[in-house]
């Protein structure tokens, strides 16, 4: 049986596409940054910035010198908005967007999973394909993308667009969402990668090549991060009732490391 | 053959790290090269179709005047200084495909209609300074001279080493775009130009030639100090 937690192939490639364009976009704006590591137009001061005139460490940039970062960022933001735009459009057609939309529970389910990861709730809360936490954070990305495109282009085009500078407070200002935008972005993105790592290893195989054991899902091992470190209670009747694979005598141990004789109606 | 998830945690995790140290702080593949000037070429078209002779800059309300904070860049080791002993008197020379020829003398520039713009100037290092530019619109200067109407690019050269930019005419001739010889109200000093230098918002500091010497209609383009090293030609805002 298919799982309903695999990717369709074309959303496994705009993740992948999305990677790549993304961290190339992150690494080269840094190195444009460095380039005025300040917010405040000369002759001025900016209020809201405590770090000014201080350059991001170069292990941290892409692009090598000024000119070589602008012509990767002004080729790959192409890379970037164009894959964006497919990967919505087809959420929006295939139907993957309520998967992703924060549903009316999402206060409690949210507070349900924070409860669970601060141990305060015993059992991981079962939420479908996506806990609320994660549908927030994969609903709000796509929003801070767009405001990263948008600032990106009142900055490119200050005045034949300036309409759109004058917008977001003019150059100076633009230029410091667009930052601020890139931090949240690579904030959301280093608790995906760090979630990923630590409670949920399989999902880095279910978006490159597809496919999802349910019976290694986060809320079939009760995981938490860093969950192997803990004492696990054993499953409970209902978590059983809802992973047939769990059965009484697989005991969680053989559940997080299968090994190859493992019952042969485990594997499809 | 089977790869357990552990394995492929480890194999994809350390290729896509090891390439990311490979990459990191380089100027990417040297392949890409050719793909970057390819979206460069397209960026150019999207922005030379943006641009609008409407389209003003203008700055922003409160901003202060930079005054002494304005960078003075050039390429000479030296600030350049016109010597008027060893080369005469300094001339603004515009010439190539145009009707009348002309050699214009500081004087002379200062007779001519004149334009005085508070703008924004924004440097290709993502600063910006707020500045009140006096001069000539280069406008006027390509009518008075009779330019050719085949002539789509103009280059802008100086006597700071072989400095030069050439421009789209399209930019050139936008209103904002001034021969200026005054900033902030005084003369143009030393360190931003003097004795008269291109300025205009719609594109980044470094087209804007300091140290003019010559306006040159072509047919063609004609690259520039900084664009022939890598950045991008168009240079627009």
């Amino acid at each position: 049986m298919k799982s309903t937690r695999s990717h369709h192939p074309l959303v496994r490639i705009t993740h992948w596409v999305n990677a790549i364009a993304l961290t190339i976009m992150v690494g080269s704006g840094l190195r444009i940054f460095n380039a005025y590591p300040a917010f405040a137009r000369k002759g001025e001061t900016f209020c809201c910035y405590p770090w000014e005139h201080k350059p991001i460490p170069r292990a941290f940039t892409f692009g090598g010198w000024l000119a070589g970062a602008r012509n990767w960022h002004f080729a790959m933001m192409w890379v970037l908005v164009i894959n964006g735009l497919i990967y919505l459009g087809f959420i929006y057609l295939h139907g993957e967007w309520r998967d992703v939309v924060p549903r009316k529970s999402f206060p409690r389910d949210a507070w349900a999973m924070l409860t669970y990861y601060l141990f305060i709730r015993e059992r991981h809360p079962v939420q479908g394909k996506y806990n609320a936490l994660q549908r927030g954070t994969y609903f709000i990305l796509p929003i801070i993308g767009a405001v990263a495109v948008i600032t990106g282009i009142a900055i490119w085009k200050p005045v034949q667009l300036q309409w759109l500078t004058d917008l977001m407070g003019g150059y100076a200002w633009a230029r410091y969402w667009h930052f601020m935008a890139m931090v949240v972005l690579v904030a959301l993105s280093m608790i995906h990668i760090f979630m990923v790592f630590t409670v949920d290893p399989q999902a880095l195989k279910s978006i490159t090549i597809g496919g999802y054991d349910e019976s290694k899902s986060p809320e079939a091992r009760n995981a938490r991060p860093f969950y192997h470190l803990f004492r696990r209670p054993e499953p409970d009747a209902a978590t059983i009732a809802a992973h047939p694979s769990l059965t009484p005598t697989d005991s969680f141990e053989t559940a997080r490391r299968p090994s190859r004789d493992d019952t042969p109606e485990q594997k499809p | 053959m089977t790869i357990d998830r552990r394995k492929f945690i480890i194999v994809s995790g350390s290729a896509v790290s090891s390439a990311l140290i490979a990459a990191c702080d380089s100027r990417g593949p040297k392949g890409a090269q050719k793909l970057l000037r390819y979206a460069e070429r397209k960026n150019e078209a999207v922005e030379r179709a943006l641009l609008r002779h409407t389209s003003m800059d203008s700055s922003i309300e409160g901003s202060r005047l930079a005054g002494n904070a304005l960078p003075s860049y050039y390429v000479s080791k030296t600030v350049p200084v016109w010597n008027e002993a060893q080369r005469g008197k300094w001339t603004l020379e515009v010439s190539g495909m145009v009707d009348r020829p002309l050699k214009l003398t500081l004087d002379e520039l200062q007779k001519l209609p004149r334009l005085t713009e508070r703008v924004n100037h924004y440097c290709v290092e993502g600063w910006t300074a707020v500045e009140q530019w006096t001069g000539v619109r280069f406008s006027d200067l390509a009518r008075l001279a009779g330019a050719h109407p085949a002539a789509r690019y103009v280059d802008f050269q100086s006597f700071d080493d072989n400095y030069h930019e050439s421009w789209d005419i399209e930019s050139a001739m936008h209103p904002q775009t001034v021969i200026a010889y005054g900033l902030d109200g005084r003369m143009l000093g030393a360190a931003h130009g003097a004795p008269a230098r291109l300025y205009s918002p719609v594109k980044l500091g470094y087209k804007n030639t300091k140290y003019l010497t010559k306006i040159v209609f072509m047919p063609v383009r004609n690259g520039g100090f900084w664009s022939d090293k890598g950045y991008e030609w168009y240079g627009g805002t």
